[in-house]
């Protein structure tokens, strides 16, 4: 199950939950991270890239990230003004001029000079205005969908698709979900044709990273030769 | 900004930003790697009583997180300032000469073709 992380932060206040895996030092919240060399060593940068976790609250975007990453999963926060939120619900009080958006994230050093992030952002729209942002650079999206509110994952969808921006659909599979067959997941999401569909379980890292190969395969097939 | 000047701190001006781009010139996305520069004379030391107390605690902070290679949105995470302000702080400390900016280590826009097979090769070995 996702946390509340990559919401609005007045629902709650997360702390990440351990989890099992086998990169060292992860699932320790606090814990002294383990030190990757180019870390220490401030002559030079390795390239950084990224790769952005879009879905609806709750759909396992922070469970995702902390699947393959190589620290516990961060949160940062953006402020947004009112003016920002023209569609959805206001949650912010009458005389809250902002509110907190934050968005988790996570590592993985490729190799010792290409680092990639994973930004988990919230689904609605009135949070396209982080995305404009956030995608700059980007490799693309995940785009991850819950069977049970196929609804909470329009809005996403509907942004990377008018942007032209690579992304794919990874299925989110929760226990007791039903199971659709990936032609009827992409017929039920309007997904065109070429964009590919995945089913998955975000807390299954191998199924994670297949995700991470689709999406990346995908721009390969769309970056200009 | 100058440390100890007992001017207000970046966090309450206004502040612009467009396309991660500081009003200085720095391109901070949220993966953009920054680190502090080591002083010739230790002026910056942190610790209580030394030159470094007068400073912000947030600036502080700062350049004692960056002794490691950080990305913009670990140095908002970890310190708990939020993206927009954590920018305004890092483009002034590089426009003082205290931090360093190291971008992406690639040109502006998608990521080019070369590098995307480079991100697939290091995928398949997780």
């Amino acid at each position: 199950m996702d946390s509340a992380g990559s919401d609005t932060i007045p629902t709650t206040t997360v702390v990440p939950p351990p989890r099992v895996s086998g990169i060292p030092g992860a699932g320790i919240p606090g814990a002294e991270e383990v030190l990757q060399s180019w870390q220490t060593d401030r002559s030079r940068a390795p390239i950084a890239i990224k790769v952005v976790i879009a879905g609806g609250f709750g759909v396992g975007k922070t469970t995702f990230v902390g699947a393959v990453s190589e620290i516990t999963p961060l949160q940062t926060e953006a402020l947004m003004t009112r003016a920002s939120e023209d569609i959805d619900d206001l949650t912010a009080t009458p005389d809250k001029l902002t509110t907190t958006v934050a968005m988790d994230f996570g590592r993985i050093t490729l190799e010792n000079d290409l680092v990639l992030y994973l930004f988990g952002t919230p689904g609605q729209h009135r949070f396209w205005f982080m995305w404009d942002d956030l995608m700059r650079g980007a490799i693309g999206a995940v785009v991850m969908a819950d069977t049970r509110r196929l609804e909470d994952s329009f809005p996403a969808l509907d942004y990377f698709e008018s942007l032209g921006l690579p992304y794919v659909v990874a299925v989110n599979h929760f226990e007791g979900a039903p199971l659709y067959r990936p032609e009827d997941m992409r017929n039920a999401l309007s997904v065109a044709d070429g964009v590919p569909v995945v089913h998955m379980d975000a807390r299954r890292r191998i199924t994670v990273v297949d995700a991470l190969l689709a999406l990346v395969r995908h721009a390969v097939d769309l970056a200009p030769e | 900004m100058t440390a100890g000047s007992g001017r207000q701190p970046g966090r309450v001006r206004p502040y612009s930003l467009t396309g991660g781009r500081t009003r200085s010139g720095h391109v901070l996305l949220v993966e953009t790697f920054v680190a502090s520069l080591e002083p010739p004379d230790g002026r910056f030391d942190p610790a209580p009583g030394g030159p470094g107390a007068r400073m912000l605690p947030e600036i502080r902070a700062i350049i004692e997180l960056c002794r490691r290679m950080r990305s913009v949105a670990e140095v908002s995470a970890m310190l708990k300032i939020p993206l927009g302000v954590v920018r305004v702080l890092l483009s002034d400390l590089a426009d003082q000469g205290k931090i360093r900016v190291y971008g992406t280590g690639r040109g502006p826009g998608q990521p080019d073709r070369a590098l995307l097979e480079r991100v697939l090769s290091g995928l398949r070995r997780l």
